[in-house]
């Protein structure tokens, strides 16, 4: 079986960019992608793009042939839909088919549009990745769900609006000299804390924000990379999926993510690591009490010790486990479709020593996980430098 | 859109129709293991012969929040408390009414009802 490599990795700028049509900002990160790998677009066997709401927001169904055409490849083109992981769940499935000798040469990516619907309208659409009958129609927005998850978990472990806020700040700072980040800004725990509520505990600094943007990959086997000369130092070496009961009160838990645990269970063993090898993470934190579940579900704390872990300084910068040094959902932003593929040019970035945060990466392995909905699906990707 | 209009969803409209009559119940496989309709298999095991179990008269409030940002359909009725609550067999989502959020916590013991919507006086399920 080949190796998976991280050729060349491409980012529009995540924010507010309510005019941008989802063609056109995938196009621009799919040139990035080229441009940075040193691959012609022709060589593209396969384009896996990743997309959630683009038929609410763009009345477009039937994205992958359009998605093609804006990265001007003719491969053949296949959307993949699972909520907030999409594009993750895209990756994966590139990473079976350059593993199996499907392909050499994989065009990943996402998009997503929002801001065009408003923040009443994008509510309304990410509340369709709940269940309608059962969830949505009593009202429970995504924000809610959350809110529901944080305080199942305080009940259960403990942990206050504080430690969340610590999340958020850490985050924020992170955020600082990424480019591509909607927030390039700092908070203190202070205003966090003082924002106004969305669904108690979550405040509206504890969300992620509403996010225009575009992220793409191209992967190449070991052979395409070494007959081609690429300088393609990250692999892809490990890959892992889990799944749950799609709404939140048929779960057997409330405050833990157990498809997360599979996932990141299955990640590490393709790539023959556990968690204490690795030297940063790129999560979930599409609000803050994601990122708390996320770190206990890639065991790097036991359920209800992560809480703290911002606060001790444990997941910030300067600590031993750096956690979202792009900036997370949080700051850098939550094109949903974007999210899973923007998590792997972050970490490859990182590892590989062109990110503005890679000299807080004490190591050599990275981990993303990608979470849909309120984690009903969760992909786990394990990054390393191999050469 | 309100339910005069909408298509009835079988299963789903039927459950509220029950616990609208004080006679909600979920469905029980031959395991034991408890969901709500429509199902043609348990979800938890796959087995077949799903049978209905009364719902309890009361459950406890597992957890809940109160939702200030709403989707449009919801948008008069803000804020209100969302709550996940057990009943034993299964859990359920709904709106906490006649109580005030302040008054509300994890344990207390609430009542399955089914009411209408401020905004759109859609058909929801409730808890009092």
């Amino acid at each position: 079986m080949t190796g998976v490599r991280v050729a060349g990795v491409g980012l529009t700028h995540f924010g507010k960019h309510p005019e941008r049509t989802g063609r056109d900002l995938f196009g621009e990160a799919a040139d990035r992608a080229f441009a940075d790998a040193g691959v012609d677009r022709s060589a593209v066997e396969g384009l896996n793009y990743g997309n959630f709401m683009g038929e609410l927001a763009e009345h477009q169904g039937h994205q992958g042939p359009l998605m093609a055409e804006a990265a001007g490849v003719t491969a053949p083109a296949t959307r993949y839909e699972s909520a907030c992981a999409s594009s993750g769940t895209a990756l994966r499935e590139a990473v079976k088919d350059v593993r199996n000798g499907e392909a050499d040469v994989v065009l990943v990516g996402g998009a997503e549009r929002m801001n065009n619907l408003g923040t009443a309208g994008t509510t309304e659409a990410l509340a369709i990745a709940a269940d309608d009958l059962y969830e949505v129609r009593a009202g429970m927005t995504f924000p809610a769900a959350y809110a529901l998850m944080a305080r199942a978990y305080f009940e259960a472990y403990g942990g206050s609006r504080e430690d969340l806020a610590e999340i958020a700040v850490k985050n924020h700072d992170n955020a600082l000299e990424n480019e591509y980040a909607q927030f390039q800004r700092a908070i203190s725990v202070e205003e966090a804390l003082d924002a106004p509520m969305v669904a108690d505990p979550l405040g509206l600094y504890d969300a992620c924000p509403i996010t225009d943007g575009a992220s793409a990959v191209v992967l190449v086997s070991d052979e395409y990379a070494d007959d081609h000369g690429l300088e393609a130092p990250v692999a892809v070496t490990g890959t892992g999926q889990g799944g749950d009961k799609m709404a939140l009160q048929d779960r057997q838990y409330l405050a833990r993510t157990p498809a997360a645990e599979r996932a990141a269970a299955e990640a590490y063993d393709d790539a023959g690591v556990g968690p204490a090898d690795v030297a940063a993470a790129e999560v979930h934190d599409c609000f803050t009490i994601a990122e708390v579940l996320a770190l206990e579900a890639l065991d790097f704390y036991a359920p209800g010790e992560a809480i703290g872990a911002a606060a001790r300084g444990e997941t910030t910068r300067d600590g031993d486990r750096p956690v979202n040094l792009s900036g997370g959902l949080k700051a850098k932003g939550h094109p949903v479709g974007a999210t899973g593929t923007s998590q792997v040019v972050e970490m490859t970035r990182l590892l590989r020593g062109d990110h503005p945060n890679s000299d807080a990466v004490d190591g050599d392995v990275g981990v993303t996980h990608n979470a849909g909905g309120t984690v009903a699906s969760t992909t786990v990707h394990v990054l390393e430098v191999t050469e | 859109m309100t339910d005069d209009t909408r298509v009835r969803d079988e299963g789903f409209d039927d459950f509220l129709d029950a616990v609208e009559a004080g006679e909600g119940f979920y469905l029980e496989c031959p395991d034991g293991h408890g969901s709500l309709p429509p199902r043609q298999v348990c979800p938890h095991c796959g087995a077949g012969d799903l049978g209905e179990t009364p719902l309890a008269e009361t459950g406890e409030i597992e957890t809940y929040t109160t939702v200030h940002v709403a989707a449009p359909e919801f948008d008069d009725d803000t804020p209100y408390v969302t709550a996940v609550v057990d009943f034993g067999g299964v859990r359920l989502t709904g709106q906490l009414r006649d109580a005030a959020p302040e008054d509300v916590a994890v344990g207390a013991e609430v009542t399955p009802d089914v009411a209408r919507t401020e905004t759109t006086g859609e058909r929801i399920l409730v808890f009092r």
